[in-house]
């Protein structure tokens, strides 16, 4: 009994100072940068750089931009948003909830299908087609009702006429980056994700790409907007700025997305 | 606006199915617990309790990657069935076993582990086996905890959303479920279709649930006296 009291009054305090120590920090500006899964490995490195050079702290949050969209919506306290498409960015300023002359297109993403290195399909040759073989019993996507690269994976299955023999066979990622994690962990045999996704690090030797045509799918440009309640309006602007320079531009190339 | 009638079918079909497993695996299990004298015992029992503390995303991660081509046991069973239980509804009701035993389990050991060992004892001293006992004597004086634990374990798998989200894949009247569903409609700005969908399960939930405690009231008065 008494052990366990003890215990207990030791896991409360741990549960008081820990956000005491959260606050110390708190004298650096902050960022808080909603961005689309696609993102996930190359705003990582872009903010890193940007935190060293520019001494501002950016926290970043990645999920399918439709979700992101609709946090901001309700009040998620965000001072940027990097959508994977232009629509979402749109679709907030026009409610007032993010500032029209901050809308910028930062990059193209690229679609690309994808199946675990070990794989037997040849994607080089038959391309699109290997979604038809027989081993493949699930096809992993974003989810198109809120993912853009949902919509892109569709749109580029009913290009090839190949979305009515496939549809049962496809599984929903909530975003692209859960639509790779089925095809990583090997529960889907291919799945449509980002080329950002297939070059990232972590992934780069776990599985082969095919880049699927750029006129099979509506172009993926991608929009950065700053949000109406942020409290770093000029921080945010500072750090749009960056992701213009070469530099930040460098990363993103490096991680399969075209700038304009 | 409509409602996914099939999100709902499925989503009955899953609790149905995974509190009917829960209690053929959860009356051996709880009865162990109950009345084992195992020095160990209580390790058996922090696992039992692992899924109310574990987030339902660890379970699905390991629930996925567990079912994946890239286990041993995923293997296994792809090269028995040709296909991952991930994505399946199959796979939906481990995932949901696993996050539901507590619900079941704990509230039969709870009230096993309260029958008076007395008319245990009366019931061998006249001859029955164990196992008579324990339907003759242990599982009548039993019956709210019964009734409990599977009003909780149906419960908890009709609100299940975390499990279903990792391991599911969100295929339409296979692993769709309710939960899945409103959070696509909110996702998807249709606050409309999310709130109707929300309220129909709300109202679905209450219903049974009333219907349940109401039940063990009469048990209860029930029970002892017989």
């Amino acid at each position: 009994m008494k052990f366990s009291v003890r215990v207990l009054m030791a896991a409360c305090l741990f549960l008081i100072s820990t956000p005491g120590q959260a606050q110390e920090k708190k004298s650096a500006p902050e960022l808080r940068v909603a961005a689309a899964a696609d993102l996930s490995a190359a705003l990582a490195e872009i903010a890193q750089t940007y935190e060293h050079k520019a001494g501002v702290k950016v926290k970043l949050s990645f999920g399918a931009s439709g979700a992101l969209t609709q946090q901001i919506e309700n009040g998620a306290p965000f001072d940027l948003f990097f959508s994977a498409d232009m629509d979402y960015p749109r679709q907030l300023v026009a409610a007032g909830y993010a500032d029209k002359s901050t809308l910028y297109q930062y990059a193209v993403g690229k679609l690309v299908l994808w199946v675990p290195a070990d794989s037997v399909l040849d994607l080089e040759h038959k391309g699109m087609n290997v979604v038809l073989d027989p081993s493949v019993t699930k096809i992993a996507v974003a989810n198109p009702q809120h993912a853009p690269y949902g919509r892109a994976a569709v749109a580029a299955l009913e290009h090839y006429g190949l979305y009515d023999r496939v549809a049962d066979r496809l599984v929903l990622g909530e975003n692209v980056a859960q639509a790779a994690q089925f095809v990583e962990s090997g529960n889907a045999q291919a799945g449509f994700v980002a080329l950002a996704h297939a070059l990232a690090p972590g992934m780069r030797g776990k599985g082969k790409y095919w880049e699927v045509p750029a006129d099979a799918y509506p172009h993926l440009a991608q929009g950065v907007v700053a949000l109406s309640h942020s409290q770093y309006k000029k921080e945010a602007a500072e750090f749009v700025e960056y992701v213009k320079t070469k530099e930040a531009v460098e990363e993103l190339r490096k991680y399969g997305f075209t700038v304009p | 606006m409509t409602i996914d009638w099939q999100a709902f079918w499925l989503t009955l079909q899953l609790a149905v199915t995974v509190s009917a497993i829960l209690l053929l695996v959860g009356l051996p299990v709880a009865y162990w617990i109950a009345f084992s004298r195992w020095r160990w015992k209580f390790l058996v029992e922090a696992v039992v309790a692992l899924p109310i503390v574990l987030p339902p995303t660890v379970l699905g991660f390991y629930v996925l990657v567990a079912l994946g081509a890239r286990s041993p046991l995923g293997r296994w069973w792809i090269s028995l069935t040709g296909h991952t239980l991930a994505f399946t509804f199959g796979g939906l009701v481990i995932g949901s076993i696993l996050y539901s035993l507590p619900f079941a389990v704990q509230p039969f050991s709870a009230s096993f582990a309260g029958v008076d060992r007395k008319l245990m004892a009366a019931s061998a001293t006249l001859g029955a086996s164990p196992l008579r006992t324990f339907f003759r004597v242990i599982v009548p004086l039993s019956v709210p905890g019964l009734i409990t634990g599977i009003a909780l374990s149906f419960a908890h798998t009709m609100g299940e959303f975390g499990v279903v989200l990792m391991v599911g894949g969100n295929i339409p009247g296979v692993t769709r479920t309710v939960s899945i569903d409103i959070y696509d409609r909110v996702q998807a700005s249709d606050y409309a279709g999310a709130n109707a969908t929300a309220l129909v399960l709300l109202a679905f939930c209450f219903v049974v649930l009333v219907l349940v405690y109401s039940l063990n009231r009469k048990a209860w008065a029930v029970g002892p006296a017989k």
